[in-house]
């Protein structure tokens, strides 16, 4: 039983330890701040994927030798800069890749600079890929690049379903469509619709193209749209696994052969043309084009105590964002004009997604910043009750709207 | 009871534990000795200390700090300014309240309740069945017990995905084998009716083993003369294992069901991967609920997110207590 008293003295011990401990790891914050050297830069980018032998690492080295400094790249291993950012906070790089909706997010914690004050220049950049780190009239960064969404189309699967492409125009005759495929005993779309961002992601240029505005979840065009969606799964003309796809299994689906659309991301464009596939843009409900969402990351440049780094800094900025050295090494279309007709030049089947990056509409456009997160959050959770059946779409939307509503108080 | 243990009962600690180290050396020691018997003392005193100084710093250092900031965050408004700032509103229990009032709440509570309890419930059984099974010593025993350790012994992404893909509506070898018998397409991971049953499934299917393993040695801890006993007494196999078995198994059962329960209210990799909650909240749990709070949308909301984490962190320690509880019974009686 002397036990107890052991226990009791060592638990005391250790409480006060603790607190000790506790208070001494509250007063040593760190507070350095950037790379120090002024001929040294350190750069964080999200594709760990990517080693130093890419031709990513070669256009960061090559703008490194242009600038006449040194890069220190680190390529985070979550993809998941923002985590890294709010963590590094005290310690932030000289130059940050961040996914463009989350932009705004950093920029409103006041981690990331102004063009204002870094200096950059953003004239040339297309400007509706550019809205995307654009707030209240600041610019919060820069695009490297964009992709953006398309609708993929197996000719074989058409053809023997007697499907001419030309006739799909909007939504009706996109269903139209999907209708004779699945009577010739194939399978109509495949996308994904998980319930994560990547499901919002999908949803928007339907979202979009029926003329709903994100502001507006519970409006009679989401209304049309998520039920353009539901009614595809209920009669089997989409899977009932696009509830649990990403847009990479979604992808495996269509490679099957056995599908005869897939919305999917240009970045398959090469296993689409070695597969035979080919593309259109998702159309409007009524005809016409819908906007799809923009991908790709943000070149930014996190806040820095010794603010004289940021003339580099945008030295750097510049260089990988000009032309499309940066972009085309990361499988993107190029932000400038220029850039992108240096990429069409050299490769011309580039011509549809380069067409349909124009045509694209950031995510975080209309203004919306950081509420973008909140609403896409209530917006794949209503997209994943109406698919599953837990909820009609009016319902589904109506319940998003209202939390959407709540937790933007 | 026995009168020892009364005894033991009342006497203070302290005491006992004085009377042991030195007390008892005092009373006849001359008063020069008795400061260098102090001194001595304290010698022996720091000298403990320091063996047990790096215990104290490793508990400190990832256990209490942790456990600490955990609940800090969750009585603060965290933003992500506050990581720049370092700055957040003391909020007391507003955290809570959210979390509490949550429409998220009920389901996922309800939902933890039930992935635990089933899980626990069939993960025992057949474990416990199957400890039976392979105690019983035949030609490929051992091999076959080894056979049943692979769930735990690949990674959890490996058979969380594998079941996610044996459970596809369209493509999925489960579906396959339904349809062949003429049943009709089971939504396995994406219908509210089968998300739930889907990551049961797939979660008893991992957890057996464990179970298998700690009730097998538990068998093995029996002695045979029990069973010899028994068997002179007349118990058919049935009565032997409900009489002696079972009995003689609890101290052993108890703590594998404990240690199931605090593995299976954290829970999170499985779920995940295989329906991230989803559809809806239809299998999110708890934890679920808290890394979605916390990592899932595009702005992070960690202070409720810590909030939920230390309700899950309460709850185990609710059923820790039980145990010892039920532990000390069993003991004293």
């Amino acid at each position: 039983m002397n036990n107890t008293a052991r226990n009791s003295r060592i638990l005391g011990a250790i409480v006060l330890s603790s607190t000790l401990i506790a208070s001494l790891a509250g007063c040593s914050t760190p507070a350095t701040n950037g790379g120090g050297d002024a001929t040294s830069f350190t750069l964080w980018d999200p594709y760990p994927d990517r080693d130093a032998s890419s031709t990513w690492a070669q256009a960061i080295d090559a703008c490194a030798t242009e600038v006449g400094v040194t890069i220190e790249r680190n390529a985070g291993n979550t993809g998941d800069t923002v985590k890294d950012l709010t963590t590094a906070a005290s310690n932030l790089p000289d130059i940050a890749m961040v996914d463009n909706p989350k932009v705004s997010t950093l920029a409103d914690a006041g981690l990331l600079t102004t063009t204002d004050e870094n200096g950059f220049d953003v004239s040339d950049i297309s400007a509706n890929i550019l809205s995307a780190g654009e707030i209240d009239g600041k610019v919060y960064g820069v695009p490297v690049g964009a992709n953006t969404l398309g609708l993929y189309y197996n000719p074989t699967v058409l053809e023997a379903a007697g499907v001419d492409i030309a006739t799909v125009t909007d939504y009706a005759s996109l269903t139209a469509a999907l209708e004779n495929v699945v009577a010739s005993g194939k399978k109509g779309i495949t996308f994904s619709a998980v319930g994560t961002e990547e499901g919002s992601f999908q949803f928007l240029p339907w979202f979009w193209g029926a003329g709903a505005d994100l502001t507006e979840l519970d409006s009679s065009e989401a209304e049309a749209a998520l039920t353009l969606w539901t009614d595809w799964v209920q009669k089997g003309y989409a899977p009932n696994s696009v509830i649990s796809n990403t847009q990479g299994t979604s992808w495996d689906e269509f490679k099957t052969g056995d599908f005869a659309f897939a919305e999917n991301g240009s970045w398959f464009k090469g296993d689409a043309d070695e597969n035979g596939f080919l593309s259109i843009q998702v159309p409007g409900i009524d005809g016409g084009v819908a906007p799809a969402p923009t991908g790709g990351e943000f070149i930014t440049i996190p806040v820095q105590k010794d603010t004289s780094r940021y003339a580099t800094s945008a030295k750097i900025v510049k260089c990988l964002s000009e032309g499309d050295t940066g972009a085309t090494a990361l499988g993107y279309v190029a932000p400038t004009q220029a850039g992108a007709d240096a990429q069409l030049a050299a490769d011309p089947t580039l011509e549809f997604w380069i067409g349909a990056v124009g045509d694209a509409k950031p995510r975080t456009a209309d203004n919306l910043g950081v509420s973008y997160g909140v609403i896409s959050e209530q917006l794949y959770t209503a997209v994943q009750a109406a698919l599953s059946g837990s909820a009609s779409p009016a319902e589904a939307l109506a319940t998003a709207q209202a939390a959407a509503v709540e937790n933007l108080k | 009871m026995s009168a020892t243990q009364v005894a033991r009962k009342k006497g203070t600690p302290a005491l006992t534990a004085r009377g042991r180290s030195g007390g008892a050396a005092f009373d006849d020691a001359v008063p020069s000795g008795r400061r260098m018997r102090a001194r001595q003392h304290r010698r022996a005193q720091l000298t403990a200390w320091a063996f047990v100084a790096p215990v104290v710093v490793y508990l400190v250092v990832f256990y209490a700090y942790p456990l600490y900031r955990n609940l800090d965050l969750s009585f603060r408004d965290y933003t992500l300014r506050s990581f720049i700032d370092g700055t957040a509103d003391f909020v007391w229990f507003d955290n809570y309240a959210t979390v509490l009032g949550s429409a998220t709440f009920a389901p996922a509570l309800i939902n933890t309740a039930v992935f635990t309890g089933v899980s626990i419930l069939f993960q025992f059984s057949i474990g416990l069945a199957l400890a039976v099974f392979f105690f019983r010593n035949f030609p490929l025993a051992a091999t076959l017990r080894a056979l049943f350790l692979v769930p735990w012994l690949l990674p959890l992404l490996v058979s969380a995905s594998v079941w996610a893909w044996m459970l596809n509506s369209e493509s999925g070898i489960i579906n396959a084998a339904i349809e062949a018998l003429g049943g009709p397409q089971v939504n396995w991971l994406t219908s509210p009716e089968w998300a739930m049953a889907s990551v049961l499934i797939a979660n008893i299917w991992i957890g057996i083993p464990f179970n298998l393993v700690i009730l097998y040695s538990g068998l093995q801890g029996i002695p045979n003369d029990v069973y010899e006993a028994a068997s002179l007494d007349g118990a058919n196999g049935w009565q032997t294992f409900w009489r002696v078995t079972l009995p003689l198994l609890r101290p052993v059962s108890a703590i594998t069901i404990l240690l199931g329960l605090v593995y299976t209210l954290k829970v999170f990799d499985i779920i995940w991967i295989m329906t991230k909650g989803g559809p809806v909240n239809a299998s999110t749990t708890l934890s679920i609920w808290s890394y979605r709070l916390g990592f899932g949308g595009q702005s992070p909301d960690l202070s409720p997110a810590a909030a939920v984490g230390n309700l899950l962190i309460i709850l185990a320690f609710v059923f820790g207590l039980i145990y010892i509880r039920a532990q000390r019974r069993l003991v004293n009686s």
